[in-house]
């Protein structure tokens, strides 16, 4: 079957399940929209540590950031590569994809673990609140990412996911993308822009 | 069903090469390594949040345009993605503004 008949077509002439998806994206700013708001308002008003300036690790989430980044580039050649009907190239490029995802999962929870271990919980200040609902929205976000490239991967190896299957692909780079944004907009907001006044006698 | 209306096969004509995607890698990586750095650069402390700011935005439209092909395919998806963000960030600055973070 090839990729217009498998289409579902509106009278825009644009693919149903595109436009659908894209109207997904755009409730999904508005979430995330929301939760950053929330940690930009609470953020500088804990009355107990520890804080963005005590805790966060830079460098850490600089690599993580960049993981992402590249899994980005790695999702739009696999695209290309179902667009164009090379199998191996999509098996490699969804596979590294997964992996980077999964990459920035274990930072994640390598963070989380050592801000527990720190004494910053969900429940510690307004700070920890905010910072573990924002980041952890977005990690499952992630979550579910790696398990959508996993299948695509595995319809992949099982030689279901053909140039005909390229739109399939697509929607899932779009979510892939919208995660990626959304982490640049928190990795600005959260982690290099730190509000919050430094301590006393920390410079 | 009729024929794949023209707007269809013009959204899935124009994709960026190989080339371009790379070439924005590059670009992220290079904005990525200018933030950190200003983050760390004590004279960039005056123009810090101004600068954070704006290499953010860049990144954030690169992926969109290139990745996301909002820059190739048809504009509906541009307004239907469009509308929700401004919206979305007019949201964050009206509860700055009311909680006075601004």
């Amino acid at each position: 079957m090839s990729h217009a008949a498998a289409a579902h077509y509106t009278s825009t002439g644009l693919d149903s399940r595109k436009i659908a998806f894209w109207a997904f994206i755009g409730s999904e700013c508005l979430l995330f929209g929301s939760l950053i708001a929330t940690y930009l308002v609470y953020e500088g008003k804990s009355v107990s540590g520890p804080t963005t300036h005590q805790i966060l690790n830079i460098p850490l989430t600089s690599v993580s950031t960049f993981d992402l980044l590249m899994s980005s580039l790695m999702m739009v050649l696999a695209l290309a590569a179902v667009q164009r009907g090379d199998r191996v190239w999509a098996r490699v490029w969804l596979a590294a994809t997964a992996t980077l995802g999964a990459v920035f999962l274990s930072f994640q929870a390598f963070e989380f673990t050592h801000f527990v271990r720190e004494g910053l919980g969900f429940t510690t200040n307004l700070f920890g609140s905010s910072f573990f609902t924002l980041t952890g929205f977005h990690g499952g976000h992630v979550f579910v990412g790696v398990v959508w490239l996993t299948t695509l991967l595995v319809r992949s190896l099982q030689g279901k996911l053909g140039p005909d299957k390229a739109l399939n692909v697509e929607i899932a780079g779009l979510y892939w993308h919208f995660v990626d944004v959304v982490w640049i907009v928190i990795f600005t907001v959260v982690y290099l822009i730190q509000t919050t006044p430094l301590p006393q006698g920390v410079r | 069903m009729s024929e794949p209306h023209e707007a269809a096969v013009q959204a899935h004509r124009a994709h960026a090469t190989t080339g371009t995607y790379l070439t924005v890698a590059a670009v992220l990586t290079v904005l990525t390594v200018f933030e950190v750095g200003a983050f760390y650069i004590p004279q960039f402390k005056p123009i810090l949040i101004p600068s954070l700011l704006t290499l953010s935005a860049a990144k954030f439209s690169l992926v969109v345009m290139f990745y996301m092909h909002l820059k190739f395919d048809h504009k509906l998806f541009r307004v239907v993605f469009l509308l929700p963000l401004l919206f979305a960030a007019g949201v964050i600055i009206s509860l700055m503004f009311l909680f006075r973070v601004l």
